[in-house]
């Protein structure tokens, strides 16, 4: 059944859209974490899409994989910071957080636009069922 | 009598089945709207009636002998031909979908799929009511 794919397809990309909002809403939390878990300063996280068929057709969404940004780090000079180098400069996150608020946007409206597309399968769904009454 | 029926609800049965096909590529085209390198695609809707009444089959299947394998050509209706959406205007990692378009194109396809489903309704109605005794 060709609409009922519609579930499995929107599905996927709510998955996908929701990895995303996990994402960026750890590296805005981390904005400015000097040291993660390995001691070195926190990278954003970046998550990547690709293309999956899903069973009986169609393409939905799969995250293949959570990548570190490659940006440079923000260095920014505060000899007082315990973290600071003998310069007096402490490497701090590469987030850029008006670059994960932009991306916030994009992801939120993506994943109303694919609850749209199940609320529209539904509506038909339900009127299919209701043929010939 | 009963093969002017068939031929009625066959042809309404078939524009169903490929409304509900276009529903599916475009939920496809909207879903993967922030994946890098994907096409936009669409279906030809008159072009593959047509087709689907003049009893062209869907596109080959091929053969999975593992179950690893990618279904291909999958589970296109009868007459339906997949192809691909031309730009409008083109983004850096290769994606070609046009979130208006594919946001117009589903509205539109749904609404034209209730319509389907009206039209068979009245005609089940009317039929319901010719074989109504009085």
């Amino acid at each position: 059944m060709s609409v009922l794919n519609v579930f499995n397809i929107a599905g996927s990309a709510l998955t996908a859209q929701s990895a995303r909002l996990n994402a960026l809403a750890s590296n805005l939390a981390n904005a400015d974490s000097v040291a993660g878990p390995d001691g070195q300063p926190y990278r954003a996280k970046q998550v990547v899409f690709a293309a999956k068929p899903v069973d009986g057709g169609g393409l939905g969404v799969r995250v293949t994989g959570v990548v570190d940004s490659v940006a440079p780090p923000r260095i920014m000079y505060d000899p007082k910071n315990p973290a600071a180098n003998e310069q007096g400069f402490v490497t701090m996150p590469n987030v850029n957080v008006v670059e994960e608020m932009v991306n916030m946007i994009s992801a939120s409206r993506a994943y109303q636009t694919n609850v749209e597309v199940m609320n529209t399968a539904k509506t038909l769904m339900q009127k299919t069922l209701a043929l010939g009454q | 009598m009963i093969d002017r029926i068939d031929q009625t609800l066959g042809f309404h049965q078939r524009a169903l089945s490929l409304r509900a096909y276009r529903q599916e590529v475009i939920a496809s085209n909207i879903a993967n709207a922030d994946t890098p390198h994907y096409k936009a695609r669409d279906i030809d809707f008159k072009a593959s009636l047509q087709g689907a009444m003049g009893g062209r089959g869907g596109p080959l299947d091929l053969v999975r002998t593992a179950p690893r394998h990618l279904p291909a050509g999958g589970n296109a209706p009868a007459g339906a031909r997949l192809l691909y959406r031309t730009e409008t205007q083109s983004s850096v990692d290769g994606n070609t979908v046009d979130m208006d378009v594919e946001r117009a194109a589903f509205a539109e396809n749904a609404v034209q799929y209730e319509a389907s489903l009206t039209f068979i309704n009245g005609l089940l109605r009317s039929l319901q009511s010719a074989m109504q005794s009085q």
